[in-house]
């Protein structure tokens, strides 16, 4: 059975391949070129090598499990697409959540797209043969996860944003470690401007090539680095401010020709900007008063005091618990008991405590929004990060559909790469970001 | 089998050869592979266990990582490769989407790629971290240290 | 409210296409019938509204009503930040709409990634075929009747043997 494109292919022109699996690490896309010697005449674009069937699961599950498939999307800034979901729930139920958690929430974003950014750009510079660029940003990446990794626990897929606030307060020597990690990553983005910038090699291959105009640019529906490299300035975070980023000071960049250069430009650019949120994020931070549970009951001690009484001082959780107890629950939690968990030290000493958690949980309980639909974005790494959930006010959705940035873009992949060589197919496609988590859902 | 000392120390060299010269074909697809970045980086450099440099054709490789989930859209591209690749080849699981299917079990997604293709050693973690990585790196060079070389050139029946 | 003004302008533009319109948790929601969707998208890019940007296109699927799959769109404008969610209602038997396609460019594909997951068909798309599932898949993934692990394998699976 011939499909379209061989039907529709000229006669000596030679179709190749360039399999669902195949070394620019994007993965599991598949592109199929008509070429003409090395120049390509046409292409198709086959995706879905990925489709794991995220919205159907989701209709499956309740609010609080699915979180963990949110994570999974876009995998190189999971806390973002954590954030998009979270917020969008928040919404539909009218929860309101405190400024500390605002604060966290902001900082763990801006880190993930730091990191999103940091592995786009390697991926793209790594197969364009600028392998030490790779190594580099790696390096940094590693640093931005062990700080994501000393407060969430994990290196990559957190479930750390949950509905109602975060999952925990942050550690003593959060500010330091923050401050550590942001200056190395200072200091490489120092080095790859001076490898890449001015680079002869990385500007023939990236300068004129690949340009997308704007007007094509908004009828392809692209958003984030992308849209902003054409000219166009749209910014979620600008646009439509949710959590404190009308109260931070950063800059959105913009690129001119909005070729490959422009979009290398203005996600390293913009990796400056969420550093520099970053630093104000931690400054905030050092400057709210800090609860201490240094008075506190050993655990044990405290489960025995409960046989008899509530334990009237706080209790120091063990390690993997840390960070949710009592005394910090009012600044990492919304005041809404049907939607968040009980602290941990009133679900393992109080009777109450306990029903609590264990109804979160059960099936047919736990959090159910009122029936209703709702749309929210946030400003993934990739651009306009939608979730629309439609709740029929059970504990689990109706329907759940992610508007994926990089869908949009790589819609526009086949236009971009008409009429120009084979190896500009590898640049253009990683300036892209695609992520196939995201893409095929 | 022999028991021939000529033979168990030949078998010995090749298999030490074998497991320190690993040439691997990253077959990446979803959120695992960003952990494999990060053990061929610099901070858990696999290549100081020899299997640092990574072959992208099947023909050059001995050593198929699958990292992440495989639909079913992509499973007959996965065999595809792994007949391509040349005897003696070996096959990690990297990941809990290959090992059963992960977080996923629904209509798209192949629980377990031993459904597909045979498996040496299974990395669980969601992701692994680059350590438990390496571990899986080191039982699977024991292996190739311990199992015995098919004289015959038996092809293998999968 | 701009949201209401928007809505405003849309009934009074196309007042026999617009079934309801209200604001809903902070967005401006219209119901509209299936056949006016090309009137109102024209109306909504031209000027003044200029919501030029397709945000979303996707669909629910609702077994017990009549009008089974309701299509969602979401529009944005760029210059003033304005958006919309235009939904239509398609009905249970051949479901079928007028296709975006010359209008915008993405439209392409998202409307053939809701073909793929729920059959819903779209005049005037050039070339409509599944884009996430494969040539051979059967059935519509994401509609309510399709079990979750109903499973079509591509290749012969095998029996996992323990080494």
């Amino acid at each position: 059975m011939t499909t379209r494109f061989e039907r529709e292919a000229q006669p000596e022109s030679l179709l190749l391949n360039m399999g669902p699996s195949h070394p620019a690490m994007h993965g599991t896309i598949r592109i199929m070129l008509e070429l003409d010697g090395e120049r390509v005449l046409s292409s198709e674009v086959e995706i879905g090598y990925l489709h794991r069937g995220f919205e159907k699961t989701c209709e499956n599950k309740s609010y609080f499990n699915l979180l963990i498939y949110t994570d999974r999307l876009n995998y190189v800034s999971p806390l973002i697409n954590n954030l998009g979901y979270v917020m969008a729930v928040e919404k539909l139920c009218g929860l309101v959540v405190p400024e500390k958690a605002q604060i966290i929430r902001v900082l763990m974003s801006e880190l993930s797209r730091v990191s999103d950014h940091l592995t786009a750009l390697a991926a793209m510079a790594m197969e364009s043969g600028a392998f030490t660029v790779f190594l580099y940003k790696m390096k940094a990446r590693e640093f931005l996860w062990d700080v994501i990794e000393q407060t969430t626990g994990a290196r990559m897929t957190t479930s750390y944003i949950r509905i109602g606030g975060v999952r925990a307060d942050l550690h003593a020597d959060f500010a330091g470690a923050c401050r550590r990690a942001v200056a190395e990553t200072h200091k490489v983005l120092k080095d790859v401007h001076g490898l890449l910038d001015k680079n002869k090699i990385f500007l023939d291959r990236t300068r004129d090539i690949a340009v997308m105009s704007r007007a094509d640019a908004v009828s392809y529906g692209w958003t984030g680095p992308c849209l902003r490299s054409t000219g166009i300035p749209y910014d979620i975070r600008k646009a439509r401010p949710y959590l404190l980023y009308d109260r931070l000071d950063f800059e959105v960049p913009v690129g001119e020709r909005g070729d490959n250069y422009d979009r290398y430009m203005v996600r390293m650019k913009e990796m400056d900007q969420s550093l520099r949120l970053i630093e104000q994020c931690v400054g905030l931070l050092e400057k709210m008063p800090a609860a201490s549970t240094a008075d506190g009951l050993a655990p044990a001690e405290a489960i025995r005091m409960a046989r008899g009484q509530k334990p009237v001082r706080p209790v120091i959780l063990s390690p993997n618990l840390e960070g949710a107890d009592r005394t910090v629950q009012p600044e990492i939690y919304a005041a809404a008991p049907g939607y968040v968990l009980p602290p941990k030290d009133e679900t393992y000493t109080t009777m109450e405590g306990l029903i609590n958690h264990f109804g979160y949980f059960m099936k047919g309980h736990g959090i159910r929004p009122p029936r209703g639909e709702v749309y929210f974005s946030v400003e993934g790494g990739n651009g306009e990060l939608g979730y629309y959930i439609v709740s029929d006010g059970t504990d689990r959705p109706y329907r759940l559909h992610l508007r994926a940035p990089c869908f949009h873009v790589v819609a526009a992949l086949e236009q971009l790469i008409r009429g120009r060589l084979i190896a500009d197919i590898i640049p253009t496609f990683g300036s892209m970001n695609m992520i196939g988590g995201e893409l095929d859902r | 089998m022999s028991g021939n000392f000529v033979t168990t120390r030949f078998n010995a060299a090749l298999g030490w050869a074998r497991k320190f010269s690993l040439f691997h074909y990253p077959y990446v697809t979803a959120c695992c592979g960003m952990e494999y970045m990060s053990t061929a980086c610099a901070h858990f450099d696999i290549d100081r266990f020899g299997a640092g440099w990574t072959r992208f054709s099947p023909r050059q490789s001995d050593l198929i990582l699958v990292v992440g989930t495989i639909p079913h859209k992509l499973a007959p591209v996965l065999k595809t490769v792994y007949d391509q690749m040349t005897e003696p080849k070996w096959v990690i699981a990297f990941g809990a989407c290959t090992l059963s299917g992960g977080i996923y079990d629904n209509y798209a997604v192949v629980q377990g790629i031993d459904q597909i293709i045979p498996v040496d050693i299974y990395i669980p973690g969601c992701p692994p971290r680059p350590e438990m990585v390496l571990d899986g790196l080191l039982k699977l060079q024991q292996k190739i240290q311990t199992s015995e070389p098919d004289w015959r050139w038996k092809k293998k029946k999968s | 409210m701009e949201e209401e003004k928007i809505l405003d302008a849309l009934r009074q533009a196309c007042p026999d296409a617009v079934l309801s319109a209200e604001v809903s948790l902070g967005d401006a929601v219209a119901v509209i019938r299936g056949e006016s969707l090309t009137a109102v998208a024209e109306f909504l890019r031209g000027a003044p509204l200029s919501l030029t940007f397709l945000l979303d296109l996707t669909c629910v699927h609702h077994p017990g009503r009549v009008e089974a799959f309701e299509m969602v769109y979401h529009f944005l404008s760029l210059d003033t930040n304005a958006r919309i969610r235009i939904k239509a209602g398609l009905p249970a038997e051949n479901p079928e709409i007028a296709s975006l396609t010359g209008m915008w460019k993405n439209a392409s594909w998202l409307e053939r990634e809701v073909f793929d997951m729920f059959g819903v068909r779209f005049a005037g798309h050039p070339d409509l075929r599944r884009l996430l599932l494969y040539e051979g898949f059967e059935g519509h993934p994401l509609r309510k009747d399709y079990p979750l692990r109903k499973r079509q394998p591509r290749i012969p699976l095998r029996k996992a043997e323990t080494k």
